[in-house]
């Protein structure tokens, strides 16, 4: 089993069908009237969150508690050494302390990797989303909404062979894409993005995934089984990424037309938290095809699997 | 290594039969039972038994009566392997609450498995009353833990490993001690 | 007067010979040499050192370093950045003005010049400012810095991009006056807001920031154009992309007056090495492709480039062991410079001897008008000179720097400096660095004095 769970690409495609598995058995745990397992009991897991993010940290926390492990909420703002403690100093002290695994949120890409690799701290480091690089755990949920969206109570085993899978906007700055991206081709499915010119990467060619710039054009000819809406940021517009919000929503936003072209059993996703009116219509969000919900509930199953997996286990060299 | 049989196919078929008969017995009779195998030969072993209760007792339906019990996540040896491979639990339809439940084992050693078992029971429901049936007993309990159906009492010392087979999962039956 | 005798030493690669030095100066080469040593036996000692296998090169100069004093102490400060530059086979050193107070008055250039004097170690010419506090909104006092005791030729807000058009055209044309020359780091700010490292596939997979080579390749094509409307002389630093080489290529084949450098990592490093995010990597401007590598080591050979500038960049523990977007943008270089140069034109064989000393000295003395620096290996010269071996093979450490942010950390590189004779003193022997600078005579001073002025 893996060490840590940095980045999408940390794990082969037995690995994260492995990781999908469990966490089929942790949402039936989820389901009963006892929702707790005994299996973490005695460890500490630190949500260590430098970004403000209340759902994703109470998604880990519920995780970890419903696994019976201790969980410390640390919040802090910024991080570089001109602000205060540094990076460093946060995790020696978590260390200290005697924590089993850290679950990170960081605004500079690179800081999961480096916390896992520079020595500070011996436990199990989870990216929960550094900067605009990757946020592991929200892609395996999305793998396993389609999943289960696909294939109901037989979801068990399955990869995403043959699904495709189209990626929705600000893709320039988003973790969430990029983690998609690695995933979903790791399990063996076709990836579109579609974004405006400026907010796709200057190179892109060593991405496994075609490139749209029309939203109806891509819906028409590819007619995905999913589609993933990322979050618009309205600092972008300031920065001439697209000249307005209406326009942006005009032409790359998820509106009642859009979903007219949808198939009925094909998905309309939204990693959260959404504008409404947007990147995304209201009645888009509301609709039978929206998995805005079960994605969150799912998210919780998804990473009492990935902390079931990083912490139970004995943790040595051969580990890694 | 020295191997020995210790139990033939017939062997097994005849403690199975006993088994499920004694099941029957102290129930007086199959109202409100359920078998649940712990993965992976006691989930065979429960249903040999419910086959054979079945073949006995007509109106006692195997699909409402058989489940499975995972106890990976309340093993209390997590930490000093890797990590281990989880599998389902299923229920029977009309689930444990109130109901009579004999969990099934292949072998009965330390009995933390089994200490496992009732707690991973306990946070599924409430059962009536649990019992407990193993195809093999060999000694060398760690906890107060006793079983309440025995195929086979087989003392043995600790060097000693003992294989079940059952055609099912290994191919062939028979119950084997390597010393 | 102290005498040395260099034997069986190769000048730039020819047949090993012998160099007498006296003093300050080369005052006997060949069969000469040895005879006027063996005459002087008596009256002075000279002393023997075996050069047998070993190449002198003239001593090194570096027209772009950070010595950081004065206000940032704790990274470096004149007197550890020139035993670093000693141990690199350097005499004589720039240091660039970003410090604190900026080298934007005559008072920091004298100070920063006094310390480089007290230290002993290596020639140390302040670059001034081209703009107050480097703000890039007003010239700096260049006259001043020009005709104080520092007498700067170079002027540079490196560090930051002299961005302004208007500005750029205006110090241009200042310099000519005093036979200065604007070095430009070439970056232009609108395209690398938050940039992190280069733009391009890497930067896409890791989500750093990326700064694009137009960003580094638009401001040097204004330049030039600039240097060329106004009639002056341009100096570019640390050239970086494939796209500047073609430009300057470009300007110099237009006759336009505009020289080029090069650093050792951006001819040796690329930016893959940004993977696993070890923010040792991380410099301004970034590490490229293999692809600009190349590019650029074909210009080193071909001429496009002029010079090797190390753009020595120490920085602390601290603001490197962090998260990539939080840590600070540099490399050392002064000790290792001289290795990769070996490396990329000799070892390679690339090139030979006669252009590592143009590279590494004649023009980077002459650009920066230091008349006593890069001067031939010939009798009457000013002893300036690194002794290198070029067969050893050697871990590419930095031991003499305050600070440790080594990015051939790892590597095996050849031309390791054995000797370094600065104006006739040993700063380094036997692969060991002097524990005291050569003292400066008040005579040496007026005639460095003298020189520079009567140019």
């Amino acid at each position: 089993m893996i060490k840590h769970l940095l980045s999408s690409a940390d794990l082969s495609r037995d690995a994260a069908i492995n990781l999908l598995d469990i966490a089929e058995t942790m949402a039936g745990v989820n389901d009963r009237e006892i929702k707790k397992l005994p299996t973490l009991r005695g460890k500490t897991v630190v949500n260590l969150f430098f970004e403000d993010s209340t759902r994703t940290r109470i998604s880990f926390e519920l995780a970890a508690k419903r696994l019976s492990a201790d969980v410390i909420n640390f919040s802090a703002k910024g991080s570089s050494v001109s602000k205060g403690e540094s990076l460093k100093d946060t995790a020696q002290t978590l260390e200290a302390m005697g924590a089993d695994g850290v679950v990170i949120r960081h605004p500079a890409s690179g800081a999961a990797y480096t916390l896992a690799h520079s020595g500070w701290i011996n436990g199990a480091i989870v990216n929960a989303g550094d900067g605009t690089h990757e946020h592991p755990t929200q892609a395996l949920l999305d793998a396993f909404t389609i999943r289960r969206r696909l294939h109901g109570l037989s979801a068990t085993g399955k990869s995403l062979d043959g699904i495709k899978v189209a990626i929705v906007g600000d893709v320039l700055h988003s973790r969430v894409a990029r983690s998609n991206l690695l995933l979903l081709n790791t399990l063996g499915a076709e990836v579109h993005l579609v974004a405006p010119p400026t907010l796709l990467p200057a190179d892109a060619s060593g991405w496994n995934a075609q490139i749209h710039y029309n939203l109806d054009e891509m819906l028409q000819q590819v007619k995905p089984d999913a589609v993933m809406m990322l979050r618009v940021q309205l600092e972008r517009m300031n920065a001439a990424y697209f000249p307005s919000e209406r326009e942006y929503a005009r032409v790359w936003g998820f509106n009642a037309d859009r979903l007219a072209l949808l198939g009925a059993k094909s998905l309309l996703m939204h990693p959260g938290p959404m504008n409404r009116g947007l990147e995304i219509s209201a009645a888009a969000a509301d609709s039978p095809n929206s998995t805005v919900l079960e994605q969150v509930s799912n998210g919780v199953s998804i990473r009492m699997a990935v902390l079931y997996n990083l912490l139970s286990g004995e943790r040595s060299i051969d580990n890694v | 290594m020295v191997a020995r049989t210790v139990l033939t196919s017939d062997d097994i078929d005849r403690a199975v039969t006993r088994i499920a008969h004694e099941i029957i017995e102290a129930n007086h009779g199959t109202e409100n039972l359920v078998l649940l195998g712990i993965p992976t030969r006691g989930v065979v072993l429960a249903s040999r038994i419910a086959e054979v209760i079945a073949r006995n007792q007509p109106d006692f339906s195997p699909s409402n009566s058989i489940g499975r019990l995972d106890i990976t996540m309340y093993r209390d040896d997590l930490a000093a392997n890797p990590t281990r491979a989880v599998t389902e639990t299923i229920e029977p339809d009309q689930g444990i609450d109130g109901r009579v439940v004999v969990l099934v084992d292949d072998v009965l050693y330390s009995g933390r498995t089994i200490r496992a078992a009732l707690d991973a029971l306990s946070d599924l429901g409430r059962p009536k009353v649990v019992r407990l049936a193993v195809l093999v007993d060999r000694g060398h309990r760690e906890l107060p833990i006793r079983a309440d159906f025995v195929g086979k009492n087989l003392p043995t010392s600790r060097e000693e490993r003992i294989q079940v087979k059952l055609v099912e999962v290994d191919g062939e039956n028979g119950v084997v001690i390597e010393s | 007067m102290s005498k040395f005798l260099l034997t069986n030493v190769s000048l730039l690669g020819d047949t090993p010979t012998s160099v007498l030095i006296e003093g300050q100066h080369i005052v006997a080469i060949g069969a000469d040499a040895a005879t006027v040593a063996e005459n002087s036996k008596g009256a002075h000692s000279v002393e023997e050192i075996d050069c047998s296998g070993l190449i002198a090169v003239p001593g090194l100069v570096d027209l772009h370093t950070h010595l950081r004093e004065p206000g940032f102490e704790a990274s470096e400060t004149v007197l550890t950045g020139t035993r670093s530059a000693a141990a690199g086979g350097f005499t004589a050193v720039h240091a660039m003005a970003n410090t604190n107070p900026v080298a934007d008055t005559a008072g920091v250039v004298e100070q920063v010049w006094s310390l480089g004097l007290a230290a002993g170690f290596a020639d140390v010419a302040p670059v001034g400012a081209v703009t107050l506090g480097l703000e890039g909104k007003q010239l700096s006092e260049m006259a001043a810095m020009a005709d104080s005791r520092a007498q700067v030729r170079v002027f540079s807000d490196d560090g930051k991009c002299v961005s302004d058009a208007l500005l750029m055209r205006r110090a241009l044309e200042y310099v000519k006056a005093f036979d200065g020359v604007v070095a430009q780091h070439a970056q232009e700010p609108r395209l690398t807001e938050g940039a992190q490292m280069n733009e391009g596939v890497v930067s896409a997979e890791l989500g750093l920031t990326g700064w694009p080579a137009v960003a580094e390749e638009s401001i040097i094509a204004r330049d030039v154009l600039l240097a060329e409307h106004v009639g002056s002389r341009l100096h570019v630093c640390h050239l970086s992309t494939a796209g500047s080489v073609e430009i300057i290529r470009w300007a110099k084949a237009r006759g336009i007056n505009v020289t080029a450098e090069v650093t050792p990592h951006h001819l040796l490093l690329t930016d893959e090495l940004a993977r696993g995010y070890n923010a040792i990597y991380k410099v301004n401007p970034p590490l490229r492709t293999q692809s600009d590598v190349m590019a650029l080591r074909a210009a080193l050979v071909d001429g496009t480039i002029d010079i090797i500038a190390t753009d020595h960049a120490p920085h602390t523990d601290e603001s490197k062991d962090c998260e990539w977007s939080a840590a600070a943008f540099g490399m050392l270089g002064l000790e290792i410079a001289a290795s990769v140069a070996h490396d990329v034109l000799i070892a390679s064989g690339a090139s030979n001897w006669h252009r590592f000393a143009e590279v590494l000295s004649h023009n980077p003395a002459n650009i920066g008008r230091l008349t006593q620096q890069g001067q031939p290996l010939a009798v009457g010269s000013i002893a300036n000179l690194a002794i290198i071996d070029p067969t050893e093979r050697h871990e590419a450490v930095s031991t003499q720097s305050k600070s440790h942010n080594n990015p051939y950390v790892g590597l095996k590189v050849g031309g390791k400096v054995v000797h370094t004779i600065y104006r006739g003193y040993f700063t380094k022997r036997d692969g060991t660095v002097a524990a005291t600078g050569r003292s400066h005579t008040a005579e040496d001073t007026v005639a460095t004095a003298k020189e520079k002025s009567s140019k």
